[in-house]
């Protein structure tokens, strides 16, 4: 039966069912538009994840390629072969099948910046050397007609013993068929004998390859490598891998190359003339056409300009993160009470029900509020590097940040820690000095992250009045102080590290300044996506459990005895509320606040406040689930939203709990605070140790004690 | 004469290279090598650091390390 079953299916449908020829990596400089070219050809059908034991991303996909697929991998970008980081060490494995994760790829698709050519080349030619096939991309090439820019691809792939050279426009699309045509025949095409781009490289290396002792299991390409890249970890492993007599050899045959010269200075030299040559007499470069978007961006390039776009972007930002997320977020909060309201019908009333409705719904929900406003957060810090804003702020902004201790490449870092510390701190390996990576490190966390704005949004959409001033909301005024607090809690820790570690150490700052560009929208989108999931993953995983213990502590124990009492009420939903109220102050929760509560209560803090601000240590944004939580469990009315309930909050005695000068405290101690435990673990780990993560948080914590402190006690 | 000491806009060629500096050998692998001309851009805020273009890209160099090419117009 089932054989004939087969019989019926077209035979069109098995000619589209292509099999895997193999893998792809793909290699070029940083801006090169390799990414882009990589999510234009493997489309949504790529998965994120690490490299094992280090925590960069390894991107994976499988690409159509003319009849056959290929599975593609985008490699970190590289300028060259010889790795200054930890990304760029990872390329230069995997290109060498040193990893043993990551096979070697079968074949390259280089990518290269027609506007950079000569660095692009620089490139290239190390990537000849290794012997994989290649196919070369030729991208922006749209960017380099407007400069009246043009290349002679087909003699220059003459010139390079026949390697397919293919123009494509990564943003758009443009000439992508042909580029999966001449990848599905990147296998077919008779490796025709390429010459080495320097043979007494490969003589020399040759050389030492003959003393080997395991000469079988090393690829001639890793020994070129470590001659000229004398103090990499490539040359340092190398040299126990091949022996005594080939290691003397190793040594002689560089200084027959080299003489007493850097190696890779005459690496440099010799790569740039190679790439001159083969250049040479094929660039057709005449004045482009010079239009108002060029004159625009001349003129924003400008230092001056620069710096007032950046702080009017800002400010526009935190106007918008209030002004039009609110219909959005209104929209989802009736959603998530209407859901909450439905489900309480729906169940008997008990256990049961308060789980789902004031555990799960109260609390994730009152997180998932916030998706609309950091979706408005992530857009901004997205275009800002994809438009290449960033790194050209980065050369801006160098004096002004070594005078903090840090260097110009640390703004990347702090402008990506508003959106999250953990990816910023990874960022900051491209620093190239030890301390001013620290000093950025340990600035990073105070930057205002993506976290703490639900906590921001609840507390001033509750405390602080929506009125305007000369058009602008009081609340973006607000939100943007808070953003501010945190630049300069940054700045002055910062100092304070340099000012305590040695100086003495020499250092340096180079870097390749990418030309403005209009942010692509596919791009922009996808990786806005991308944070989406990640939000909504730890909303799913982290906060839910979160919210279920803490709803839990809430919950139990239950006395029946509370039932009972105060039965000389009138009102029933006054009594109702009560007997929940005292339910849930004789929960563990509740003896676990009040245990703690003497050491906030000189901060203005109630028992609740207390408790979900210890939550909150993991992360935190948990804080805003768990007073969700409690106020659920300890409020019978629930139509009421966390807002509502907060301004109702009173000690005791009646007084409001939530006064101006405890809300100003809270909202500072959130500002300063280190509640992040991912953000401690990636500290230590990109520090190596547990040292400066545990400095880091004694630090903060007490600083954000301290000043809600002191501003509870001054004005209350 | 060093690269620190053009002006804004001004040509020259690299006519030699004082590789003593981890900075430098990462600018010569971005294209900063002898015989290539380069041309001095704007300088950031503060007369530090500064963009220089070398064949089609700019590259941002601080003033310590311009120090230590020598360049003739």
């Amino acid at each position: 039966m089932a054989g004939r079953q087969q019989t019926h299916i077209p035979i069109s449908s098995i000619t589209t069912l292509p099999k895997l020829a193999g893998t792809v990596a793909l290699v070029g400089p940083p801006n090169s538009g390799k990414s882009t070219l990589f999510n234009q050809l493997t489309g949504l059908r790529q998965k994120t994840a690490n490299y094992p034991g280090v925590t960069v991303e390894k991107k994976a996909g499988r690409l159509r390629a003319d009849k056959v697929l290929l599975e593609a991998i985008d490699l970190p970008g590289i300028y060259s072969l010889s790795p200054d980081s930890i990304d760029e060490q990872i390329t230069l494995d995997v290109l060498l099948g040193r990893r043993a994760d990551t096979p070697r790829p079968d074949s390259l698709l280089a990518v290269l910046d027609v506007t950079r050519i000569q660095q692009g080349m620089y490139l290239l030619r190390q990537l000849l050397d290794l012997n994989i096939p290649l196919l070369v991309a030729l991208t922006m090439t749209d960017a380099g007609q407007r400069r009246g820019l043009r290349i002679d691809c087909e003699a220059l792939s003459e010139r390079l013993g026949g390697v397919p050279i293919i123009p494509v426009v990564a943003t758009t699309g443009e000439n992508l068929e042909q580029l999966r045509i001449a990848l599905g025949a990147i296998f077919d095409t008779v490796e025709s004998k390429r010459e080495h781009s320097w043979p007494a490289l490969r003589d020399a290396a040759q050389a030492v390859l003959n003393k080997a002792e395991n000469s079988k299991q090393i690829d001639l390409s890793e020994i070129e490598r470590a001659l000229v890249d004398q103090q990499s970890i490539l040359a340092t492993e190398l040299q126990q891998q091949i022996g005594e007599s080939a290691v003397r050899e190793l040594i002689l045959q560089r200084r027959k190359l080299f003489d007493s010269a850097p190696a890779l200075a005459q690496e440099a030299r010799y790569g740039h003339a190679w790439a001159g040559q083969q250049l040479q007499g094929l660039i057709d470069e005449h004045q482009g056409l010079s239009h108002i978007g060029h004159k625009i961006i001349a003129f924003i390039q400008q230092p001056v300009p620069a710096m007032l776009l950046f702080f009017v972007v800002m400010f526009l930002v935190f106007q918008a993160v209030f002004a039009w997320a609110t219909p959005l977020m209104d929209g989802i909060d009736t959603a998530i009470s209407s859901l909450g309201l439905w489900v309480q019908t729906l169940l008997p009333p008990g256990l049961i029900n308060s789980l789902i409705v004031d555990g799960i719904i109260a609390g994730v929900g009152s997180v998932l509020i916030f998706l609309p406003q950091i979706m408005i957060l992530f857009l901004f810090i997205i275009v800002l590097e994809d438009s290449g804003y960033l790194a050209r702020s980065a050369f801006l902004m160098d004096r002004a940040m070594r005078a903090l201790g840090m260097s110009g490449q640390s703004v990347i870092p702090l402008v990506a820690s508003f959106a999250c510390a953990v990816p910023a701190i990874m960022s900051t390996r491209v620093i190239a000095t030890p301390r001013e990576r620290l000093a950025t490190i340990l600035a990073t966390p105070f930057i205002t992250c993506s976290a703490r704005l639900p906590i921001y949004a609840l507390l001033i959409g509750a405390f602080v009045p929506a009125t305007r001033y000369v058009g602008f909301s009081l609340q973006g005024m607000v939100l943007f102080g808070l953003y501010l607090l945190g630049i300069v809690g940054a700045g002055v820790t910062a100092l304070i590290v340099n000012k305590l570690l040695s100086k003495g150490e020499r250092s340096g700052f180079a870097m390749s300044l990418p030309d403005f560009r209009l942010p692509n929208f596919r791009t922009v989108t996808m990786q806005l996506l991308d944070r989406v999931r990640v939000f909504l993953r730890r909303a799913g995983r982290v906060i839910f459990a979160v919210t279920v213990i803490v709803w839990a502590l809430a919950y139990f124990p239950r006395s029946e005895a509370i039932d009972t009492t105060g039965l000389s009420g009138v009102d029933i939903e006054e009594l109702e509320n009560q007997q929940a109220a005292n339910q849930l102050e004789n929960s563990f929760l509740g003896r676990a606040g009040k245990f703690v509560e003497p050491a906030f209560k000189p901060l203005g803090w109630d028992w609740k406040v207390s408790a979900a601000v210890i939550a909150g240590f993991p992360a935190r944004e948990i804080m805003v689930a768990v007073l969700g939580t409690i106020y659920a469990v300890g409020d019978d009315a629930d139509e009421h939203t966390l807002a509502q309930r907060l301004t109702e909050t009173t000690w005791p005695d009646g007084r409001l709990v939530f006064n101006l000068p405890m809300v100003v405290g809270l909202l500072v101690f959130y500002a300063l605070c280190l509640q992040c435990a991912s953000t401690i673990a990636v500290m230590r780990r990109e520090t190596n140790g547990w040292r400066w993560p545990i400095i880091a948080w004694v630090y903060m914590t007490g600083l954000g004690y301290f000043s809600a402190l002191l501003i509870f006690q001054l004005f209350s | 004469m060093t690269l620190a000491d053009l002006r804004t806009g001004e040509c020259a060629v690299i006519t030699q290279i004082d590789t003593n500096d981890q900075t430098v050998l990462r600018l010569m692998v971005l294209g900063m090598v002898e015989g290539v001309t380069v041309q001095q851009g704007k300088a950031a805020l503060g007369g530090d650091p500064l963009e220089v273009h070398v064949s089609g890209c700019s590259l941002s160099i601080r003033c310590e390390q311009a120090r230590r090419f020598s360049v003739k117009p």
